[in-house]
């Protein structure tokens, strides 16, 4: 964060435009898809613009080792892990201290949807595998570890969905990419349910004054609400969409 | 079978969404915020007994006592076998259950009555969530599956392939010559007469779990079956 942005490029350009086109209050375009994966109970895959993340979702079921298991509910166990090519230069295939960090971030996102007390004694495993980054790692794996739990038939008491604020020259952007996350101010990844008007998770990296931080907010929800909706068309497409009959 | 427009059989809602006056089932429905919602992928449709009910159309199975289910035994171990009910809680059958009387382990062989891949019918005991589902064999048709097929299908679609009254199932068994038994856990045996009838048995089941939430699928399924037989002639 911080830093000059590399010669020639400008993040917010005289007319207002960021460095890729879009003006302040756009997202990048987004594509979701469920059921991607024949092997897992319930998988996604979702692209924030260039930032692709793949979610499969096992579960609920009994673990290899007991030590998981809680009495009462279900143990949520999220792993976040990036691909090895998923950035520029090739990144180590261990768990990082970021990856292990993120993993909680996302888990504790899902747990105040995820309705676990049907499940005790289970575990829900959700991985979260990044295939390509771009910026908006963790927001996008939010989002497709929801659509994933939603495909996996796992009660949920709404929809979660996901997006990063950021303040780029003064100016709050929503949706950052790499570019302005790491030449950017500020960065604050938002999740909520939109349908509960709950905020699941609420990061922020750098300064944002009050009225901003207001302002952020407000822009993230209205975001997270275009998301939550996409999520919602994309799970009904899957069955108003059989193409069944060509045998 | 020609590419016709499929009809949804109702309103499909996703988790969160209100689901306003329709019947439902907790957890599949549930209260939150005040409002009664759906937390599954389901559809809301016209009930039998009139008015509206939301039908899930994911979900695991959770045993309940009575229910019979057919199981796969896993693993064998001292005094019991566990096995595997398509359901997130491995089931236990103790081997006095089994045999109806006490075990005696210097005359019986555990692995020689039942083994690691056999399929079982068995009724539920007990199931609290605090203990694994326990078992019985007790009891008329339950035992060892010694012949047929045994297939899976999603649990939430068990209700489909039963159909108003059991009528889908009526319309498979007079329609192939199979017996079909359904098990609540989502597998299904079945015993045909031929290979052929067989084959076509459950690719009609395959159609019923992939098409649940249309309408009109009896129909579909009856022409789907007729043809099929005259392709194959059987």
């Amino acid at each position: 964060m911080g830093g000059k942005p590399p010669e020639g490029v400008r993040l917010i350009g005289e007319d207002g435009r960021r460095h890729d086109g879009r003006l302040p209050h756009e997202l990048r375009p987004i594509h979701m898809e469920v059921g991607v994966l024949n092997n897992a109970d319930g998988s996604a895959i979702v692209q924030y613009g260039r930032t692709r993340v793949l979610a499969a979702v096992y579960g609920p079921r009994e673990p290899h080792q007991k030590f998981p298991l809680l009495p009462d509910r279900a143990a949520l166990r999220v792993r976040y892990h990036m691909a090895p090519f998923s950035t520029e230069d090739r990144k180590s295939p261990a768990p990082s201290r970021r990856e292990i960090e993120l993993s909680k971030v996302v888990r504790e996102s899902l747990e105040p949807i995820v309705i676990a007390e049907e499940f005790p004694r289970t575990v829900i495993d959700v991985f979260l595998e990044v295939l390509q980054a771009d910026g908006g790692t963790r927001t996008a794996s939010v989002t497709a570890a929801s659509l994933a739990l939603a495909d996996a038939g796992i009660p949920m008491k709404a929809l979660v969905g996901s997006v990063a604020i950021g303040k780029v020259e003064g100016v709050l952007v929503v949706d950052v990419d790499e570019l302005e996350d790491m030449y950017g101010e500020a960065d604050m990844p938002v999740a909520a349910a939109p349908d509960l008007g709950e905020i699941t998770l609420l990061q922020l990296n750098g300064v944002l004054s009050r009225e901003e931080f207001s302002t952020a907010l407000e822009m993230a929800l209205e975001s997270i609400k275009t998301i939550v909706d996409m999520e919602k068309d994309v799970l009904r497409k899957t069955y108003t969409s059989v193409e069944g009959g060509e045998q | 079978m020609e590419s016709e427009e499929r009809q949804l059989a109702g309103r499909i809602v996703v988790p969160g969404e209100p689901v306003d006056d329709a019947g439902g089932e907790e957890p599949y429905v549930a209260s939150v915020g005040g409002v009664r919602r759906a937390t599954v992928v389901g559809m809301i449709r016209e009930s039998e007994e009139g008015g509206r009910t939301f039908v899930k159309l994911k979900g695991v199975y959770i045993p309940e006592p009575g229910h019979v289910v057919i199981g796969l035994i896993t693993s064998v171990g001292i005094m019991n076998w566990f096995v595997d009910i398509n359901s997130p809680y491995t089931a236990v059958l103790s081997v006095q259950d089994f045999l109806g009387r006490p075990f005696n382990p210097a005359v019986d062989d555990m692995s020689a009555l039942l083994k690691v891949g056999d399929y079982i019918k068995a009724k539920v005991v007990a199931f609290d969530k605090t203990r694994s589902p326990t078992l019985t064999v007790q009891g008329e048709g339950l035992g060892r599956i010694v012949r047929g097929k045994v297939i899976e299908i999603s649990p939430a679609k068990v209700p489909r392939v039963l159909g108003r009254k059991r009528s889908m199932l009526q319309v498979l068994e007079e329609k192939t010559g199979c017996s079909i038994f359904v098990a609540r856990n989502g597998r299904i045996h079945l015993e045909c007469p031929n290979e052929d009838l067989e084959a076509i048995a459950v690719m009609a089941i395959k159609i019923i779990e992939e098409e649940a939430h249309t309408s009109g699928l009896t129909r579909r399924i009856i022409k789907f079956i007729e043809e099929e037989r005259k392709v194959r002639e059987v």
